[in-house]
């Protein structure tokens, strides 16, 4: 199919028949109709369209990274890049015998501080509570924070992770991202931090360019001879 | 509705107006998508003589908290003229009249914008009119339908908007500020050119049934060229460097 893949704005006719439609699409009678600027994408039965723009709308399981704005005696406040703020319950850090009296939140994170999380629930009628209680989680000590656009990062990771890993392993470094659009990026050579950086900027400015991974893999390679 | 100048001719007996148009000719309008880099979305528009600058915020939380919905998010609109905008300074305070159009825009943008995707946010629209040349609530709306796209908050549809009205006994699409002063009606039309659904419809003067659906009419056609033109300033922005 000639159409399977285009570019959508919203109000644009994505396809009319019995699909079923996903993400950023509306159904009109019969016609399917994008409510987004992006990509359309019509698959066997269903349709959907990729946005190229647009905030996090948090999802459960997700993997985020946050930054502490307040914290009261019982729980974290964390932007998450997003239009609700991010609820951290003291009991996730210090564990079931928490105390409002004995223990001081600001020990463990202050405002300020970056942390790697889990949106553990979120519905529409509350703000998406998160988590610190896993492996691989918790406060960021060092790296650098670079920010993207959220409808980006399935571009950034690239299809099972080949863009993520082939910048991984143009650098050295160790990047973590956030489905928030929040990326932190580590890595023990300087050179290797900045290429890494422009190889992250160049996918949130190119996303939607076809060769973008031949293009990240020669940046990548150039820099690495001169 | 008499005129200001009584000597302008408004409509020769060619049918040309006193800009030289014709009668079914918008002005020069050009659009440009995300000119802003600290608003979440942004567009500008240049409508004739009319130069509007629209940024987005949101959804974002709302303050003061008592205003937010649990059900749905909130759309707010604030439509402001710059002191330098007209010939003489406009105090820079709100006025009944940016009062009046903020509603009116805010109300045209509602029926397309899913706001119920987003419960206890606002969504803020800010409009600047650097240059006021009649027609600006039309010229800030398309811009705002094109910076809230811009800014990923989801759609129905593209609102695009277009005036017309009548002037010397003539139905004639986008009424400047000379035919508005001295002419006889002038229509706001905002339009979803998709859905084909009118959001927002004024009419300042007298007009008989029969022109009044060609007012419409013509209105509605100027709607799909301003359509055009959001389409292209999306387009550019989002898909410029890559091929289809």
């Amino acid at each position: 199919m000639e159409n399977k893949r285009k570019y959508v704005i919203p109000g644009d006719l994505v396809t009319t028949g019995p699909f079923r439609p996903e993400q950023n699409v509306i159904l009109e009678g019969k016609n399917i109709i994008s409510t987004s600027i992006g990509i359309s994408e019509i698959y066997d039965d269903s349709v959907r369209v990729i946005p190229l723009t647009g905030k996090y709308i948090p999802k459960i399981d997700d993997l985020v990274i946050g930054k502490v704005i307040s914290h009261s005696s019982l729980s974290w406040e964390l932007d998450i890049n997003s239009c609700y703020v991010g609820f951290l319950p003291a009991q996730d850090v210090f564990g079931r015998d928490f105390s409002a009296h004995a223990d001081e939140l600001s020990s463990k994170l202050k405002t300020g501080d970056l942390v790697a999380a889990r949106i553990a629930n979120f519905d529409r009628t509350r703000d998406p509570l998160i988590t610190i209680s896993d492996r691989d989680l918790g406060k960021i000590d060092s790296g650098a924070l670079i920010k993207i656009s959220p409808s980006k990062v399935p571009r950034l990771i690239g299809k099972r992770g080949s863009m993520i890993q082939m910048i991984e392993q143009g650098t050295d470094a160790a990047i973590t991202i956030g489905q928030n659009g929040w990326v932190v990026v580590s890595c023990e050579s300087p050179e290797g931090l900045l290429k890494a950086k422009k190889a992250i900027q160049m996918v949130n400015e190119k996303a939607h360019v076809a060769n973008l991974t031949d293009q990240v893999k020669d940046m990548l390679e150039s820099k690495g001879e001169s | 509705m008499g005129g200001r100048e009584a000597t302008m001719v408004l409509l020769d007996e060619n049918g040309i107006r006193c800009d030289g148009r014709k009668i079914d000719e918008t002005r020069k309008i050009m659009i440009k998508a995300g000119v802003l880099k600290n608003a979440d979305g942004s567009a500008y528009i240049e409508f004739g003589d009319n130069k509007i600058l629209v940024g987005i915020f949101g959804p974002r939380d709302v303050h003061p908290k008592h205003m937010s919905d649990t059900d749905t998010g909130i759309l707010r609109v604030r439509y402001h003229m710059e002191p330098f905008s007209v010939t003489e300074r406009k105090n820079p305070a709100p006025s009944r009249r940016e009062i009046e159009i903020s509603k009116v825009i805010k109300e045209a943008l509602e029926p397309a914008v899913m706001l119920e995707k987003f419960p206890r946010t606002a969504v803020d629209v800010f409009i600047e009119v650097l240059q006021a040349d009649g027609g600006t609530r039309c010229a800030a709306l398309s811009a705002a339908s094109v910076a809230l796209a811009d800014a990923g908050i989801p759609m129905r549809d593209m609102v695009a908007a277009c005036a017309s009205g009548k002037v010397a006994d003539t139905i004639v699409l986008d009424v400047n500020n000379e035919e508005d002063q001295a002419g006889q009606a002038d229509m706001p039309i905002g339009y979803m050119p998709n859905l084909k659904k009118i959001t927002l419809l004024q009419l300042d003067g007298i007009l008989t049934s029969d022109e009044f659906k060609k007012c419409v009419d013509v209105g509605i056609n100027g709607c799909k060229i301003v359509y055009e033109l959001q389409k292209k300033a999306l387009t550019d922005k989002y898909f410029g460097n890559g091929s289809n």
